[in-house]
């Protein structure tokens, strides 16, 4: 079709050379958007006696190359900002590149966002033929595949409610439906899992992998390294708009998971005055620590505390407390009422380690508070507490081997548990158990590492 | 489209009169979607409907004919100063309608500029052959206040389609220079109801070509909508018909500017998604 086909394989289906986008960050500058602003601007930049109005610009991307052959599932992961939407973005053809270029084999779904092109004064029956249409695909197919596109959704007694009037879990419902049903040979998706309830979520991962398994070619962009693991062979991590690491999804989510850990220590690295009383610092130890782990995972706080003046007649406490990001106190845990014993003597610098164990948490981001407390004669006389002292980021884990992660704290709450189930019928027969669930919480996590060392 | 061995070329440039128009003729299902969809959508939760159409150039006929043909006394070539105003009104109303959605396609779609790919270029498409469906319906009230006055129409009424057709063209060839500016100016569409204004003194739609001095017509022809207008009045109430030669300078003034038009707006419509 064009001059540059010759030089694309027939198993390659996505091919990437070279591909840089430049943004100018004036044109996004919002003040910017009049041309009386645009000209004043301009003219400014002229008495300052620049010829050109140079706006400063942005590289979302650099020199990207890389090669997906066909039927090879890709992740792509990097944090906010690493240009992937950037790369999607012109993959699905909606923005152009400023150097370098991309060839794609086959037709192309793009689904960058969920639910755009819906209209809320059309019915459900309605949107379905539209956004397909707006997705690329014909009205006889649209047709041929509605039934499954509303079982999928589970909209039956809606189909024919304009959509304004559905409650927003029908809405992306819907709209994920529709987009699940493009069957297009590259499939392009940019977080279109973060939508809808958990129960929904999990459909829509088992659709993609369906698609993945049937030798489609994905591209799926996810901040949910789980969803990564679970879906891709092969990812890519980008880190300011170049690909820094390309190989086999379990490694490079490894890689990331460490990065993002190391980040953060970074960023603690030095002493910590308290944000409340005085006295003492806290040194965070081992720069290398990894305060991002797997659901599942032990956790281990290795600090030391520096008194200003060395502790010889008081007792000195420890005292950690773990919070979610709204400030909700999870658990408090003190080195005094468990009679761990004191911080006491003529040393000024002591090393603290507190080894949480596998503390049930679900997928999120909590914080943990130091506080240290001085007491005599067994009453808290002062302290200093280190607010927020510690980020600790949970990530998706398939704890209980189900095939999937456990949702999010903030739909299912912070901790996990296992109880022991019993679910029997009541009835005249002697009932008959089904435990679902025999494990003691050690053995399920025996479990959860035995199987995240599996996938490894 | 379904061409499994199809491949897509993704370059920072493309050639000038590379216009992909292959491609929006490939998408037609789609243009006549988002058509559908805004002939459904357009008078959703109104009570009057598309009446909203003819009730406006209906409520402008009627102060014109207060203002222009009551207390000016504007001549109206003979026929009832109503009939005159409204034969012009109906395809000025649609050329204003369409000309102002069509700028203001690109801002209102920008959800779905920036986050899927189709050739740009429906999107005003679709709003002005939506607008069609009101134009029809602007006719059969034409035809409506023809009979009131016993008023026959002559044989050229079979070319109104062709008129239609010219001013589709007009209104697209102005929205394809426009609708690019106002994705990175939105002044266009501040400005635009002043130009609409403007516009509308400079066609002889609450006048008759006639006033205009025969020394300042071929100036006054420039204005494709001049050469519209006398039509469609030519055509439904036989009026004097308009000069050959105007209306083959008018229509090739609209090839020329629409032309031009399309090609400058796939040649912006590469950034429409980052600077929208």
């Amino acid at each position: 079709m064009t001059a540059g086909s010759p030089f694309l394989s027939p198993d390659i289906a996505i091919s990437v050379s070279g591909l840089s986008k430049r943004y100018s960050l004036g044109a996004r500058r919002r003040g910017q958007d009049t041309m009386r602003e645009h000209l004043t601007a301009r003219a400014r930049s002229l008495l300052r006696g620049e010829l050109r109005a140079e706006s400063a610009t942005h590289l979302a991307l650099r020199d990207v190359s890389f090669d997906v052959p066909r039927g090879e599932v890709v992740g792509i992961i990097g944090r906010n900002g690493a240009g992937k939407s950037t790369l999607l973005k012109i993959l699905a053809r909606v923005t152009t590149p400023s150097a370098g270029h991309a060839q794609i084999r086959g037709r192309l779904g793009a689904l960058l966002e969920v639910g755009t092109g819906f209209h809320p004064e059309l019915t459900g029956r309605e949107n379905v033929f539209l956004n397909g249409a707006i997705l690329g695909m014909k009205r006889q197919e649209v047709a041929r595949k509605f039934d499954e596109i509303i079982d999928f959704a589970e909209i039956h007694k809606f189909v024919d409610t304009v959509v304004k009037r559905y409650s927003s879990g029908m809405y992306v419902r819907l709209a994920f439906a529709v987009a699940a049903h493009l069957e297009p040979d590259i499939l392009i998706v940019d977080e279109a899992l973060a939508v809808g309830d958990f129960a929904f979520q999990r459909k829509c991962l088992g659709k993609l992998q369906a698609q993945a398994g049937s030798g489609r070619t994905v591209l799926f962009v996810s901040h949910n390294v789980g969803a990564i693991r679970m879906l891709c062979n092969r990812c890519l991590m980008l880190e300011e708009g170049s690909v820094v690491l390309d190989g086999p999804a379990d490694a490079v989510v490894e890689k990331y998971v460490e990065l993002l850990g190391q980040q953060r220590a970074a960023v603690q690295s030095g002493p910590r005055r308290p944000d409340v009383g005085s006295g003492f610092l806290l040194h965070p130890r081992d720069p290398e620590s990894d305060l991002t782990i797997f659901c599942g995972e032990p956790i281990v706080f290795d600090f030391d505390i520096e008194a200003e003046q060395p502790p010889t007649d008081a007792k000195v406490g420890i005292s950690l407390r773990v919070t979610t990001p709204t400030g909700e106190y999870l658990v408090t845990m003190d080195s005094v009422v468990q009679r761990a014993g004191w911080i006491q003597g003529e040393e000024k610098r002591w090393n603290v380690r507190c080894d949480l164990g596998r503390l049930p948490l679900n997928e999120g981001a909590y914080f943990v508070w130091v506080t240290v407390c001085v007491y005599v004669d067994h009453t808290v006389k002062r302290f200093a507490r280190f607010t927020n002292a510690f980020a600790l980021h949970v990530l998706e884990n398939d704890v209980f081997g189900w095939g999937s992660g456990l949702p999010r704290s903030r739909h299912w709450g912070p901790l996990y548990w296992a109880p022991e189930w019993q679910i029997q019928p009541v009835g005249p027969r002697p009932a008959i158990l089904h435990p679902t669930s025999r494990a003691a919480s050690d053995g399920i996590h025996r479990e959860a590492v035995a199987c995240r060392d599996s996938s490894a | 489209m379904a061409d499994p061995q199809q491949v897509i070329d993704i370059h920072p440039q493309r050639g000038l009169f590379d216009l992909d128009l292959r491609e929006t003729w490939e998408s037609r299902e789609l243009l006549g979607f988002l058509v559908w969809r805004d002939v459904k959508v357009r008078y959703r939760q109104t009570a009057i409907g598309v009446f909203w159409f003819v009730l406006q150039p209906l409520l402008a006929t009627l102060i014109f004919t207060v203002l222009f043909g009551r207390l000016a006394k504007l001549p109206s070539a003979g026929l009832p100063y109503p009939v005159f105003a409204y034969a012009a009104l109906v395809p000025w109303h649609f050329f204003a309608q369409a000309v102002t959605r069509g700028v203001n396609s690109m801002t209102q779609e920008r959800q779905l500029i920036s986050k899927i790919y189709f050739p740009r270029l429906l999107l005003p498409l679709g709003v002005l052959l939506a607008g069609v469906v009101d134009f029809g319906v602007g006719f059969l009230v034409l035809g409506g206040m023809l009979a009131w006055y016993g008023i026959m129409p002559g044989v050229a009424v079979v070319l109104t389609p062709l008129f239609v057709l010219l001013t589709i063209a007009t209104a697209l060839a102005v929205v394809t220079w426009l609708a690019p500016l106002n994705v990175r100016y939105r002044d266009v569409s501040y400005t635009l109801p002043f130009l609409l204004q403007i516009w509308m003194f400079s066609s002889p739609v609450a006048y008759s070509v006639e006033l205009i001095p025969d020394r300042w017509r071929w100036l006054y022809g420039l204005n494709p909508m001049a050469g519209v207008i006398e039509s469609f009045r030519w055509a439904w109430l036989g009026t004097t018909p308009p000069s050959p030669s105007l209306l083959v300078a008018s229509t090739a003034g609209v090839v020329i500017l629409l032309s031009a038009g399309v090609i400058f707006f796939h040649r912006m419509e590469r950034t429409f998604a980052d600077t929208i």
